[in-house]
Formats: structure tokens, sequence, C-alpha cells
């Protein structure tokens, strides 16, 4: 019946003809079927979303929130200050020496039982009668400014000249790695040690400040990371441009009469982000660290700021009587740069393309 | 002839190649190129991998600073200091629809980049409008401006190219390979939109590719390069029926017919041996360690691009 609805000449038996009366058009809404694209997303909020799945990381950012709300609300709650000796009244509380924590000094017991209120001392006092539980905060806090603006300042430097290098390649690339590859081989340690000194006798800040708060011995730590750290970041944002540069739509912008500032600024840095963002976060606690051994052998944070190195220090006279004070700093050193580093490598595996699952 | 574009005389591009410490060899990509193209038309660049279609195209852009040779655009010379206004005028399409769009920027933002380097707008709107308006030309739909180029199928990827290099309303645009990342169906499709355009805008192409075929289709002359040098400029109808360089003709035995009685009838010049490295260009005449008609004059002098009537040129001493 088929071929009396269909009234084309055969033009050759094995031929397969359509007769096209027999086709509808497409409505709007098939034709909207047809229309598959993958859903909108960002390279940020792939990442972002695969990061999430990551249980190690998302435990990570849990830890690090947790520290940074303490961090900001203890000093607020507790009524100590971190180089503030105990007083009842405004009399110094002799007896508030080494205390254990919870506990509370003879001065302080009567005080309660005439029915004042008094503050626990969470982690105790230590042997100069303070709060030892709003000094490891602080301590906390200068460690992680500490670390932070260090991976700022070797972000800086590295983007800068890595991005140069890469950039121009050629003779000033040539020229510009075997300056880094110099500081490379420098000895770390050594230079910062001379450079503590150096600078303990040049810088003279006018007191009050903040630079002056801080301490020679912590600039001199910003001066040293600026100075030596920033060189592997620079060589792997010389590696990630050398790579980037190589793409088309580097020579397209090229073609436009893009400038070199904007290609840079533009198209290389913003492809190698994911990049940045994960040495940064492994640059932190690498910072961190350095800051906390510097402090232990002296040369961090000027007293009476501490910071969680030079707490460690202190604790060390101490440590067959009251070993908890060493171990408060210690966990908490070990915590940020454990959940800094878990954080790093979940950020790595997330933004890492070929790691994709 | 007033209507001259592009004017480009005894252009070179020599890259230099390490061969050894200390030393360099130049690599000769292009050796003393020279054609004109006139306002509105299409000129057709064909020839095998290497020959150096994709950097003639490149240094016309200044891409490459040339090594010697002149371009003229609109009877002015090209330099390094004027390519930045030149580039208001001189657009490139590129042959990867992949890697020519940036992944991390949006159809809007790569659309307009050529747009916020010239400032060729004085607000926000002036210039969504304009990009609007742009990828109505190209067949995009607006609702795809805030997409991301990994979205998007390779046709629809060249498409967005094709609008970027538009967006300056440039008189002159490079087609490197513009479809030859493209499978038949989209070929055909972005083929028809460059002639629409051109019809539409008045833009004169340099229409680089390898496939005859599509060549013939969109130019009106064609010029056949082998190892950097023209040789075999006509128009496309005069290339195809009478092909008077050996090089041309085998390429032109090798274009495959649909049809296959006619297919196998036809006689095919199959060229013996591989294409010379640049680096070791023979003397004389490039073509000839392959070229059946080779004579001792062809390795002696290499033959100049000379016109054999009806601007049909050929470089060849036998033809």
């Amino acid at each position: 019946m088929s071929n009396k609805e269909n009234n084309l000449p055969k033009k050759s038996i094995l031929s397969a003809q359509i007769d096209l009366s027999k086709f509808t058009l497409a409505t709007a809404e098939e034709k909207a079927q047809q229309d598959v694209m993958s859903e909108s997303t960002t390279f940020f909020k792939d990442g972002m979303r695969r990061l999430f799945k990551n249980p190690l990381a998302v435990l990570s950012i849990i830890l690090l929130s947790v520290i940074i709300i303490t961090i900001i609300v203890a000093p607020m709650i507790v009524p100590y200050g971190y180089e503030e000796m105990l007083s009842i009244d405004g009399k110094r509380d002799k007896g508030a020496k080494n205390l254990a924590p919870f506990e509370y000094s003879q001065a302080e017991q009567e005080y309660i039982e005439n029915g004042g209120e008094r503050f626990p001392h969470i982690l105790g006092t230590d042997e100069q009668c303070r709060d030892y539980f709003i000094r490891v905060i602080y301590g906390t806090r200068v460690s992680l400014v500490v670390g932070l603006f260090a991976s700022i300042i070797v972000l800086i430097i590295g983007l800068i000249y890595g991005s140069i290098s890469g950039y121009l390649g050629g003779k000033v690339d040539l020229i510009m790695m075997r300056i880094v590859d110099i500081i490379y081989a420098l000895p770390d340690m050594l230079i910062i040690i001379l450079l503590s000194v150096v600078l303990n006798e040049v810088l003279v800040f006018p007191s009050g400040t903040i630079l002056a708060e801080l301490g020679t011995n912590m600039i001199s730590i910003f001066i040293v990371f600026g100075l030596l750290y920033w060189v592997s970041m620079a060589r792997l944002i010389r590696g990630q441009i050398l790579s980037i540069k190589e793409n088309e739509y580097i020579l397209a912008a090229r073609s436009i009469g893009a400038k070199p500032g904007r290609i840079i600024k533009k198209h290389i840095i913003p492809n190698c982000l994911s990049v940045i963002i994960i040495s940064v976060a492994l640059q932190i606690p690498s910072a961190i660290f350095t800051e906390s051994y510097l402090s232990f052998i002296g040369l961090g944070v000027k007293a009476p700021m501490p910071s969680l190195g030079s707490l460690a220090n202190a604790a060390r006279g101490g440590i067959m009587t009251y070993p908890y004070k060493l171990v408060f700093p210690a966990i908490m050193i070990c915590l940020i740069v454990l959940s800094l580093n878990l954080l790093g490598d979940g950020l790595r595996d997330a933004f890492d393309p070929k790691l994709k699952r | 002839m007033s209507d001259v574009l592009v004017d480009v005389r005894d252009l070179k591009q020599h890259f230099p190649i390490r061969t050894g410490f200390m030393k360099t060899t130049p690599l000769k990509a292009v050796d003393g190129v020279s054609f004109t193209i006139n306002k509105g038309e299409t000129l057709g660049l064909v020839g095998e991998s290497g020959c150096g279609k994709t950097t003639v195209g490149r240094t016309l852009l200044h891409l490459y600073e040339p090594t010697a040779g002149e371009i003229y655009f609109d009877g002015e010379l090209v330099t390094k200091k004027n390519i930045g206004t030149m580039r208001k005028k001189m657009q490139m399409v590129f042959q990867d629809p992949y890697s020519s769009l940036d992944p991390r920027m949006t159809v809007e933002d790569i659309i307009g980049e050529p747009l916020d380097v010239h400032k060729l707008y004085s607000n926000k709107k002036e210039r969504r409008e304009k990009i609007l308006e742009l990828m109505n030309y190209v067949g995009l739909n607006s609702e795809h401006a805030t997409r991301y180029a990994h979205e998007f199928s390779g046709g629809q990827r060249q498409r967005i190219g094709i609008a970027r290099a538009l967006a300056v309303d440039p008189q002159f645009i490079v087609c490197d390979e513009p479809v030859s990342a493209l499978d038949v169906s989209i070929q055909a499709q972005v083929i028809n939109m460059f002639e629409d355009l051109q019809a539409k805008l008045g833009v004169a192409y340099l229409f680089i590719a390898h496939d005859l075929l599509v060549v013939h289709h969109i130019s009106k002359r064609i010029a056949v390069m082998y190892l950097g040098k023209i040789v075999e400029m006509a128009d496309a109808d005069d290339l195809n029926n009478n092909p008077l360089h050996p090089y041309t003709q085998s390429l032109l035995s090798a274009v495959p017919i649909p049809d296959p009685d006619i297919a196998r009838s036809r006689q095919r010049i199959i060229l013996e041996g591989d294409v010379p490295s640049p680096l070791r260009m023979p003397t004389g005449c490039p073509f000839r360690t392959r070229c059946q008609y080779a004579t001792e004059q062809c390795a002696a002098e290499c033959p100049s691009l000379t016109d054999r009537g009806n601007g049909h040129m050929s470089a060849c001493f036998n033809k």
C-alpha cells in the first residue's frame, strides 16, 4: 500500500527514495531539545564543586575556619591581655604563677568565695603570671598573619618576575633565570640569621607604630621572604607562562592589537590562576614553619608579643614540670600546617584538569 | 590599479634555527613572495603542510617581523610603528577553533576584546549592542553571550573567531585554514558565511587552505605555494582548467572526484620523494628534485614568476 501513497517514479530498484511531503517541520520545543549544550559552569565553579567533594579538603576548611573564628572572637571574650600580668582589684596576684589548666590561684579563690567572678585560665598561666590561653591565641594570630603576608610577598614578587621572564623569553629569560639560580643556591637559614642581626642594628622604627610593635625580627623575616623565597614561585609561574604563551589565543590577542601588559593580565594570568592558588596555599604553611623555628631560636617576634614558636621555646625550660605548655602551641602549629597542606592538596586535585574524574 | 588593497613585494621570512653550538642556519619559511589583493576580493593560497602558507598570513599582520620585503596596505607601507592602527583594518581568523579562543573568557568578552583594545565604544551599553550585532552577523544566538568557549561546537567556535575578527570592521581578513579543523558539512556553512559577509561588508580575504576544492569555491584568484615560494598564480577557473606548473598539475590530479568512473579514467601524477627540508633547499628551482620535467637549467637558476598571458603567472622554465 505504501507504494501507492508514494507516487514518485522509481529511478532505480535499489535507490532509497524519500517522499518529502511525509515530513513535518520540527516545533520550537523539539528544536530546543536538539540544542544540547553542556551546563554553563566556569572553570572556577567547577573546581570548587570538586573541592567540596574531597572530604579531607572539607575537613581542613572547617578546621581552618574554626581556628580563624577562635582567634578573632576569643580576645573579645577572654578578659585578659596577652602581656597583662594577672591582678585582682588592681593588686598584682603573685600566686598566679605557672597554674595548671582551669586552676585558680589562692588569691583568686578567695576572691571568688567573696562573690567575685573570675574567668577561668583555660590553659593555665605562665611563669610571669600571664594567661596562657590568650597568649596561644595571639601566637596563632601572629603565625597566621606572618604566613599569609609572607606568602603574599612571595606571590607578588614571583608573579611579576616569573611572568616577565616567561613572556619575554629569549635572552631576557636566560639572564633572569640565572639570577634565580644564584639566589636558589644561597643557604637561606644563614642569610636569615645574618640579615636579622644586621637589620636589628640598622632598622629603628618610631615607637607606637605597627612596625615597632612587630619588631625588627619580624620585619627581617618579611624582607628575607621577599628576597629569597620568591624564586620557586617565579620558576613555577615562568614555566606555566611558557606553555600558555604557545596557545593560539595569545597570538589572536596579539593580532587584535593587544599590548603585552594586557595579554599577561587578561589571558595569561587567568589561565595559570589555579596553579597560583595552589602554590600560595602550600606556601603559607612553609612560611608559618619558618617563622616558628625562627622564633624558636630567638630570631622571631619581639617579646612580649608571642608567636607559636617563641611560646614553644619559652616552654622548653619547664618541660619536665609543665609539659602541656609545649604541647599546646605545638598542636596549634601542627593543626594549621596540616590543614593548609591538605587544603593545598585538595585544591591541586580539584583544579588540575588532568585529574578530572 | 587604484583598488589594490594589499600589495606584498618580495616578502621574506627567515627563522634562525640552531643547528649547532653557536651556529644558526636560516630556515627560509617564506622566500620572496609577491602578490596583490584587490578590495573585496579573495585570494586563495594553497600548498602542502610546511610550505609557508601560515607564515605568509602571520607575517602580513606583523605577528612575525618580516626579514625582508614590503607590505603596502591601501597604499601605505606597513611598519612596526603603524601596525597598531593597521590592526584596526587587518584581522585574522585562526585555524584551530579550540585553541584560538581563551578558555577563561565568555563569548561576550572574546568578541568584545578588539573593541576594548581599540576603544571603539563610549559606554557599556554600546559595547553590548555591538557585540550582539556581531553575533547576529555570524549566526550566533544572543543568549550565548555569557557562555564560555568550551561549551560550543567547532563550527560555533569558528563563528566566534570570525565575529572577533569582524569586530573592528576590517577591510582585510587573513583566514588561516579556517575550515580545515571542521567537518565537511560545517565547512560548507562556514564558507558560505564567509561569502555572505564579503558580499555584505566588502571585506577582502587571503584564504589559506590546503584543500583545492574549498579554495576554488571561495577564491577569485589562487596562488600555489611550494617551499616558501609562489609557483603559480592565476584566476581560479583558469588554474583549475589549465594548470601550467608541474606542481599544480600534480596537486590537481590528487583532488578527489566524487564520481568513480571519471576518477578511474584520469591520470594521477604521483610525485616521487619527499619535500626537501627548508634548511637544505635545493639549488635553482625548489621543485626540481621531484619534477619529472627537470633539466640542467632548473638546477642552475631559479625560475621567476612570469606572466604566461591573461594574468596567468607561473614559475617554471618549461611551461
